[in-house]
């Protein structure tokens, strides 16, 4: 008996499940979105040092703790407020402080402490809980079961790496730009029958069919891989995606931290820039917030660097920003100011800010967010940083 | 269900190669790991001396080039060979385990060098880092943890990668001198994650104090040697974990003494046998399991033979229901293994690039050759492996090692050798059924059976 792959196929999609629940074979579909809103969340890996990225020049204390790595406006650092100044590297984004569209969260953190571990400090960043037993799932995720509207295609993290963050019960598409399916729809059809009996690799495949349509330019390395990452976030953002998440790593500024921060800067400057240019009219009603795990030491260490810390900086941006000033309780920087003798006291919860942006943009309740979206968060006083 | 042989091929090992007769149960794959076996070839290229000598020559040409900067392409020239001395590496660090018959050595060696995690990261790190598995691993993988321990810790790809040799004691002789101080790096990852883990009882101030414990411990870059210098280690006792080591002159002894204990914390044991279950058999094992490892590391002081004979003989390490998905390496070894790739045809896929290459394949995976993301060593989680890019790009290779394979191989064959008794009747109905060869193999290689163990 010669039955051939296509006979085969028929019988095994009729018995096994039926075709129109088949995701192999649903083609992208226009699904309502929760609102027009945006939002950006970047997760800067590494503790950026928020010292050096907005550096308080102004504060009496500042030029003793760092003499060999410390910045002023005479050395090149770009004046916001007559107190912070931004590093040189991100003049790109001096026009759009003076268009209020970028400031910092200074002087913030997680609830995280003490043992400064990289990998503990961002699973509890993209986790957005108070400690690391509960860092299971992602706050992003987690937030799309409090918006109406949404969809697969809500929330993405762009980048070969699966992010925490967009992690959990939900569904949230994950993609690099530059990958693709390459079986053509009748092997597609075979893996599914493959894939039947085992989820985990259903979803991937079926998720990875809807995203090779919509992938992209070629993936890029290094400085640019920034830019291309911003521009597949604005492109899906422009489409159905309302939140997008996507890392910026090398921020980790042991050794010879004037030269060492210059690259990660640069990547976060041009991706703000790509995604202003690339949102359009949606830049205007777009938030992007970019957050790292914790600070850096106060002081600078005897290798002309920093070392893990605790209270650092978040740096907002977008049209739907009310920016052009720097959002801080400043705690100062003198020996008694700091936290255990040695790193920027954290005066706020960076948490606050995805918080209320969530609030604002998205109309999550607040009794939801410090519920289940930030667990143990209170949400203080509204800051207003949302225009 | 899978019998005992392909399990021990697949769960514990790189799987079956149609030229390999491999062990195929307790005993076998303990045997591999015996005095009794043949040398284990070394993997790792150039000594350290060797290596240290090039990059030195690098920074003396790099020196000379800020006078005069025709210079340049001789410095560029010392970049090359480092970078292509890299190259080498990843290649025969990747076809040692496709050639091998040894696949439980393998994969433990695998194993260890993910848990003391190096990367290469820039030009030194490149120069360094692939010799971290031939000195300080493999020699100590049927040995004990407290020697591999010592190895790693003062071995220079170690000691460069986590910044030790420019951890200075504050007020050591060149502290004061300089105005150096300490980075915690090292001192932080040891506890973290080398020996009793996150979830140790220790806090800020044992990692301080380690850290001052540490200083001194340096690498000679000319010679590539770890070297101790007692100019810049912190004078003074330090009380790392409740225990007090070394008086007012410093000594290289101490940091031994000090590595010795946490090799044999309790908590050390524990963490390793966490570890080791969860690379080997799930993303979430059992407390049984834990604690059958754990107990033979706490009661053999770490001898590392009984460590892997208690994950061996508990009977869910044997268990017919594959737990984990292969990481990307993993995947990529045992689909060249099933191809029947030996010594003769391997070159095509340890080229930087090509079709065929594996390190270019890795880098699409997401587990590029001795570079992984942090010290913490590459997730074991299959969801952080198995998601639509994930899946996207093991299905390109499987389609590049189908249309490689079509003109040699039937489906038929290859089925019988990649799944073996795994095969389920949906996956053997698809490979022989597909229109053309090479989708056939290309599904093989897609399948849940294939891609779990």
């Amino acid at each position: 008996m010669a039955q051939t792959k296509r006979d085969f196929l028929k019988g095994a999609l009729s018995i096994g499940c039926c075709a129109a629940a088949s995701p192999l074979l649903t083609p992208v579909t226009v699904a309502a979105t929760p609102g027009e809103n945006r939002l950006v969340v970047i997760i800067l890996r590494g503790a950026m040092d928020g010292l050096g990225v907005a550096a308080p020049y102004g504060d009496p204390d500042y030029a003793a703790l760092r003499p060999k790595i410390g910045r002023d406006p005479e050395g090149g650092l770009i004046d916001m407020d007559g107190r912070f100044g931004m590093h040189p590297k991100l003049a790109p984004l001096a026009p759009l402080w003076q268009a209020g569209e970028v400031s910092f969260a200074h002087a913030v953190s997680t609830p995280y402490r003490d043992k400064r571990s990289h990998f503990d400090g961002q699973d509890i960043l993209e986790a957005g809980t108070a400690g690391i037993a509960s860092a299971d799932n992602g706050w992003i995720n987690r937030a799309l079961s409090h918006m109406t509207g949404t969809s697969i295609d809500t929330a993405y993290s762009v980048g070969r790496e699966n992010m925490l963050i967009t992690t959990g019960p939900n569904p949230a598409r994950s993609w690099a730009p530059g990958a693709k399916l390459p079986l053509g729809e009748d092997e597609r059809a075979l893996l599914q029958m493959i894939y039947a009996k085992d989820p985990l690799f259903a979803e991937a495949a079926a998720a990875a069919a809807d995203l090779s349509l919509t992938s992209g330019k070629r993936k890029a390395q290094g400085a640019k891989e920034a830019e291309v990452l911003a521009k597949y976030a604005a492109e899906r953002l422009n489409e159905q995606a309302r939140i997008a998440a996507f890392s910026i790593g090398g921020w980790d500024t042991h050794v010879a931290q004037p030269a060492a921060l210059n690259r990660p800067v640069i990547r976060l400057a041009s991706a703000i820039t790509t995604l202003k240019d690339k949102l359009g009219g949606n830049w205007s009603r777009t938030l992007v917030v970019a957050m790292t795990e914790f600070g850096r030491t106060a002081r600078e260490n005897g290798s002309k660097g920093t070392d893990h810390g605790t209270g650092g900086a978040a740096l907002l941006a977008g049209g739907a920003l009310r920016g052009g000033r720097i959002y801080a309780d400043w705690p100062g920087l003198g020996q008694n100011d700091l936290y255990k003798g040695r790193d920027l006291t954290p005066t706020e919860d960076v948490r606050h800010y995805p918080a209320w942006a969530l609030h604002t943009m998205f109309g999550i309740e607040k009794s939801a967010i410090v519920r289940d979206v930030f667990p143990g968060l209170s949400m203080g006083a509204n800051r207003r940083f949302i225009a | 269900m899978p019998s005992n042989a392909t399990i021990a091929a697949t769960r514990f090992g790189y799987g079956f190669h149609p030229d390999q007769a491999l062990a195929s149960d307790v005993d076998g794959l303990l045997s591999e790991l015996g005095s009794a076996s043949p040398a284990i070839p070394d993997i790792g290229g150039p000594s350290m001396a060797k290596r240290a000598a090039l990059y030195s020559q690098f920074i003396e040409a790099r020196k000379a080039r800020r006078k005069d900067i025709s210079l340049t392409p001789v410095m560029q020239g010392f970049q090359r060979s480092v970078n292509r001395q890299f190259q080498a590496d990843i290649a025969a660090r990747i076809s040692a385990p496709v050639l091998s018959d040894r696949g439980f050595f393998e994969r433990l060696s695998w194993f260890w060098t993910d848990h003391f995690t190096t990367a290469a990261r820039n030009l030194i790190t490149k120069s360094f880092t692939p010799r971290l598995e031939g000195d300080a691993i493999r020699p100590h993988i049927t040995g004990t943890f407290r020697d591999m321990l010592k190895a790693v810790v003062t071995h220079p790809a170690m000691i460069v990668y986590l910044g030790q040799h420019q951890s200075v004691g504050p007020t050591s002789r060149v502290g004061k001198r300089t105005g150096r101080g300490l980075n915690e790096n090292l001192a932080r990852e040891i506890i973290e994650l080398h020996t009793i883990g996150v979830g140790g009882p220790y806090d800020q101030g044992d990692v301080r104090q380690f850290a001052e414990l540490l200083t001194g411990m340096t690498v000679n870059r000319r010679t590539g040697s770890p070297q101790f210098k007692k100019q810049q280690a912190e004078p003074g006792a330090e009380k790392v974990l409740g225990t007090i080591y070394g008086d007012k002159s410093a000594d290289f002894g101490d940091i031994v003494e000090a590595l010795d204990d946490l090799a044999l914390h309790p908590r050390t044991g524990r963490h390793i046998a966490i570890k080791l279950a969860t690379h080997f058999i799930s993303d979430t094992p059992s407390e049984g399991l834990i604690t059958h490892i754990e107990s033979a590391y706490n009661r053999t002081d770490g001898r590392l033979i009984a460590v892997y004979q208690a994950l061996l003989e508990h009977p869910e390490s044997w268990g017919s229901e594959p737990r984990k998905v292969k990481q990307p390496f993993d995947y990529l070894v045992s689909s060249i293994r099933a191809a029947g790739v030996g010594a003769a045809a391997v070159e095509p896929f340890l080229k930087p690039k090509g079709r065929l290459s594996a390190p270019r394949a890795l880098r699409d995976l997401n587990q590029p050759m001795m570079q992984a993301p942090g010290p913490d060593g590459w997730p074991e989680e299959a969801e952080r492996w198995i998601t639509a890019q994930g899946l996207a790009a093991r299905l390109q290779w499987a389609t590049r090692l189908g249309r490689e394979l079509e003109a040699r191989a039937d489906p038929r064959d290859f089925l019988s050798v990649a799944l073996a008794d795994r095969a389920s009747p949906e996956v053997t109905f698809a490979a022989t059924r597909a229109a053309e060869k090479w989708e056939g193999i290309a599904l093989i290689l897609a399948s849940p059976e294939f891609n779990r163990r």
